[in-house]
């Protein structure tokens, strides 16, 4: 295994964080170029693995991906290294922008900017939530996607029950049941 | 009390995140403005408008801005720590197991059976967002910027920043 520099660490990843546009899937082949081609501190073969590894986890797979290998090339100082340097430079850019735009709000065309975003994210979200049908109707057939959206969808707006409750009872059940095909680890 | 209250509001959402990055969006959305009603709509939006445009994980993104807009530098530290931190311990920590059950069909069945219970809250989300624009600019509006955004985003497949860019232009411009 491969040692690295945190110096190394440090810019491989802040340059992943500054050029890695839309969300974390779009990272990986950053991160992998930087990883395996430029740095060969993983090797292929190890890097996807280490991906399988990170997708069986929820949450962000681009500071699970460079925590791990900075962790293992660089120690508990490389793992903080290289997800600081993937993530800080933008948190404070929004924490800098958002803030100036809350400062200004009262200024009549900066409120109107704010105004002017809002048809925009109703666009990505009705994308995305047009993505996830469609992935959702390839894996389970649309008929089961419809019920379940609507039995979740009313569990949650209709009978007021917690989103992570029924996300969590939802893991939970496709963890625990037993595989059909019972082959494999089950 | 308000790091703590800071770091479940992203710690839920991140440790229940399968189906994919922005599957979490609507999950933070539920925390942050549903319950703890620490943001309005329209500054959510703000929020998820930049963080779609600017480079780097939108759940870190989030959780730094909310956390440091709610209670400073200790908020934004307490989210962003409850974002990052306990996935990458598990994977740290548990590796051998997770090791073996990289390609379990189980685990391909959660991203899956989540899906749509995600996409009803983003269905969800962007009505709430449609809504929020007719109360805000007027369905004239909000209908020729969401259209244009749709025709830019959908057909011609045009960076969310520039979109962004143009609508925040013409905001200033005609909504002010």
């Amino acid at each position: 295994m491969m040692s690295a520099t945190q110096p190394a660490l440090f810019w491989s990843f802040l340059r992943i964080g500054l050029l890695g546009f839309g969300g974390g899937p779009a990272m990986i082949p950053l991160i992998r170029a930087e990883v395996v081609t430029r740095h060969g501190w993983v090797d292929d073969e190890e890097f996807a693995d280490i991906l399988a590894i990170g997708n069986t986890l929820p949450g962000p797979i681009a500071t699970k991906i460079p925590g791990y290998i900075g962790y293992r090339v660089g120690g508990i100082t490389g793992c903080a290294n290289a997800v600081l340097a993937i993530i800080l430079p933008m948190i404070l850019a929004m924490i800098l922008l958002l803030g100036l735009l809350d400062h200004y709000r009262d200024v009549d065309w900066i409120h109107g900017m704010g105004q002017g975003v809002i048809p925009v994210v109703m666009i990505m979200m009705a994308q995305l939530a047009w993505d996830f049908w469609h992935k959702s109707r390839l894996s389970l057939g649309a008929m089961t996607t419809m019920v379940m959206m609507i039995v979740s969808g009313s569990f949650i707006y209709w009978l007021g029950i917690h989103p992570g409750l029924v996300v969590g009872a939802l893991l939970a059940a496709a963890l625990l049941r037993p595989t059909a095909s019972g082959k494999g680890v089950s | 009390m308000i790091y703590w209250h800071l770091f479940l509001a992203f710690f839920i959402p991140n440790i229940i995140g399968y189906g994919g990055g922005p599957a979490i969006i609507p999950l933070i959305e539920a925390e942050v403005v549903g319950r703890y009603g620490w943001m309005s709509g329209q500054e959510f939006a703000e929020t998820l408008a930049l963080g779609n445009s600017l480079p780097s994980p939108i759940a870190t993104k989030m959780a730094g801005q909310v956390g440091f807009e709610v209670a400073g530098i200790g908020g934004a530290v307490a989210a962003v720590l409850a974002t990052v931190v306990p996935s990458l311990l598990l994977m740290l920590g548990a590796l051998g197991v997770l090791y073996r059950y990289r390609n379990s069909p189980r685990v391909k069945r959660m991203s899956q059976w989540v899906r749509p219970v995600i996409a009803v809250m983003m269905v969800w989300l962007a009505w709430s967002f449609f809504s929020e624009g007719v109360d805000s600019a007027g369905i004239l509006h909000t209908g020729v910027i969401g259209t244009s955004a749709a025709i830019a985003l959908l057909c011609f497949r045009v960076h969310p920043a520039f979109v962004v860019a143009g609508a925040v232009i013409y905001g200033g411009l005609f909504l002010g």
